[in-house]
């Protein structure tokens, strides 16, 4: 049997379709019924091809990043806890700059929570956000609110993980970067940063939930 | 304090350092006592493991004296303990199933992110190894920084030498492991390619889990010496013809286990790989890769191949077919250092397995630059030195 790379058995199956229709052409006009027929299955898997299979993977791991001007992020991670921990720990806001590294404050009054966020070169953004969903022991969802230096929203959910594994946490995070001058410095720390810090962010994350505490190579503490 | 640092390509100098201090709850902080040279710190010294650091400090196989401890530290001051050379936390799913070589967390998130490209999941951190396996500094000092010393380290009981247990650290369970992977059944031929430290305590593993027969490929002479020693029948690559010699040896069936223990003792992520070094004569006078590639047509059909040979990247030329035809079992990985610890101890303790031999030469901290000199250059006599702060 011969097993072709991928890329190659999709160009190939690419060309099928295109030849199909021609084919179906050539046939004649005798035959219309038929080559209608045939050119409207030819059409529908090309459609279906150009629409693609609609496949399992999660939309933040799709080719495309960018849906209706918003950059969407995420990534999951499995915690050796139970989730009930984890949603109590992470509901909390206060909690999250104990793991999340660049956030210097949190306030948080009622549903409002503000987020003072470390950018490049002294700076800092700041983030105003809203819960819109809140399922205990399932899911956050957080929106901006006007007067949010940036569009931005979130959520974390969380599941079981299988064979008592602990607790699936996913969390996928949309933005829309800014403009002006606070663009530039927001798109810089948002477009670089969101999936490195997010990724970064969970892992540190499992940690402190793991072990209690979050993993330094360094010999003393920070001054 | 005094630690060994790099400077660069065979540059290693003993210099003045900050003290550590307790960073997290679950940290000690090691006095040590007896530190030995790894044949892996050599990559390091050859400057082909990328992420390492001028001042970085070297190291990994060391023990000593408890002096401080953190608030969840079970270790108690004044303890005398071997320190694994993996950093597990114990609390991940890869430590709960004994993969401490895996664990999840104990490489920090940053570092994570430089082996997670080349491997698809980062690894544990290791002490003393390049910032790519965290950047823990490491043991060739006069003191250690020790994260989750309520899981690594091994206590000793008093009356027990260093020379002993040191090597609990790292090159014992790492040639235990080899050997475990082999999964040994009565009458089994194991042959053992590399007489380092790690092939030495392969072969002794291998004896003492039942192998009928253990033959040793190398070609040093003290090495080889020392294999037969052990209980092993030598072959001397130089003199024979390894794999008519083996098929022999074995009433032309072929070893039922094959352990590749060349090149051995580098703990990962060396640029090295012999894509690079296939042309390079190392250790032992042939590349890794042929090790490899020799120990897999030399196995029966049906076999189990055991690696605790590091590989950082990519083998030119592997033997699919052969591997594949025969049916042959893969085994390998990074060592789980603290699944083997107690055990092994317990058999140093009652006399069943002795390191000492492997030790041919002790210096003062100070002088560790002449001691890496040497052993790099000097592999027949300079069989494993071990350092004194
Ligand atoms: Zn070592
Ligand atoms: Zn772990």
């Amino acid at each position: 049997m011969t097993i072709q790379p991928y890329r190659r058995h999709r160009r190939h199956r690419r060309q099928r379709h295109d030849e199909r229709p021609n084919l179906v052409l050539a046939i004649g006009a005798g035959l219309f019924a038929v080559g209608a027929i045939a050119l409207w299955q030819a059409r529908q898997r090309a459609m279906r091809h150009h629409r693609g299979v609609r496949d399992s993977a999660p939309g933040r791991t799709s080719r495309r990043t960018y849906y209706n001007g918003l950059a969407v992020t995420g990534r999951s991670v499995t915690i050796n806890r139970p989730r009930a921990e984890l949603y109590a720990f992470w509901r909390d806001f206060t909690n999250l700059p104990q793991f999340m590294e660049n956030i210097d404050e949190v306030e948080v009054q009622g549903d409002l929570t503000s987020w003072t966020i470390r950018a490049p070169a002294g700076r800092s953004v700041l983030v105003k956000t809203r819960i819109v969903s809140d399922r205990e022991n399932e899911q956050i969802a957080w929106r901006s609110v006007d007067g949010s230096d940036v569009e931005t929203e979130g959520k974390v959910m969380l599941h079981d993980a299988p064979g008592g594994r602990g607790t699936v946490v996913e969390a996928v995070i949309a933005y829309r970067p800014p403009g002006g001058e606070l663009g530039r410095l927001i798109a810089k720390l948002f477009q670089a940063e969101p999936e490195v810090q997010g990724r970064r962010d969970l892992k540190r994350f499992k940690m402190l939930m793991e072990t209690g505490e979050v993993s330094t190579a360094d010999n003393r503490k920070p001054d | 304090m005094r630690a060994l640092t790099y400077h660069g390509k065979h540059d290693v100098r003993v210099d003045t350092v900050p003290d550590p201090e307790i960073v997290n709850p679950r940290d000690a902080i090691i006095e040590v006592t007896s530190t030995a040279i790894c044949g892996s710190d050599l990559h390091l010294y050859d400057g082909v493991i990328p992420g390492v650091l001028s001042g970085d400090i070297l190291g990994h196989e060391f023990m000593g004296r408890v002096v401080d401890t953190g608030r969840d530290s079970t270790l108690k001051k004044g303890q005398r303990v071997v320190v694994p050379f993996t950093i597990s936390c114990g609390a991940c799913f890869h430590c709960q199933k004994q993969q401490y070589s895996a664990c999840d967390n104990s490489n920090p998130a940053d570092t994570q992110d430089l082996t997670e490209p080349v491997y698809g999941q980062a690894l544990s951190a290791l002490f003393g190894y390049s910032h790519l396996t965290g950047g823990y500094p490491g043991g060739q000092a006069e003191y250690v920084r020790v994260p989750y010393s309520d899981v690594g380290p091994v206590v000793i009981p008093d009356g027990l030498d260093d020379e002993k247990v040191l090597f609990l650290s790292d090159i014992l369970p790492t040639g235990w492991m080899a050997a475990e992977n082999c999964q040994i059944e009565p009458g089994d031929t194991v042959a053992v390619w590399g007489c380092g430290p790690v092939g030495l305590f392969a072969v002794q593993s291998a004896l003492l889990m039942g192998a009928a027969q253990v033959i040793a490929i190398d070609h040093y002479p003290h090495r080889l010496d020392l294999a037969r020693r052990m209980g092993a029948k030598v072959i001397d690559y130089r003199r024979t013809r390894v794999l008519e010699a083996l098929r022999e040896m074995t009433g032309g069936v072929g070893p039922d286990a094959v352990i590749d223990a060349v090149g051995m003792e580098s703990h990962g992520l060396a640029v090295d790989n012999v894509m690079d070094t296939v042309k390079q004569k190392v250790g032992m006078g042939a590349d890794r890769g042929h090790a490899l590639r020799e120990a897999i047509m030399a196995c029966r059909k049906g076999g189990r191949v055991s690696v605790p040979g590091v590989y950082g990247g990519f083998l030119d030329k592997f033997p699919l077919g052969a591997f594949m035809e025969k049916g042959l079992q893969w085994r390998t990985g990074q060592t789980h250092v603290q699944r083997y610890t107690k055990d092994l101890l317990r058999r140093i303790e009652e006399g069943e397995i002795d390191t000492t031999f492997l030790i041919s030469h002790r210096l003062p901290l100070e002088d560790a630059p002449r001691g890496y000199d040497n052993f790099r250059n000097n592999q027949d006599e300079w069989t494993k030195v071990v350092l004194t702060p």
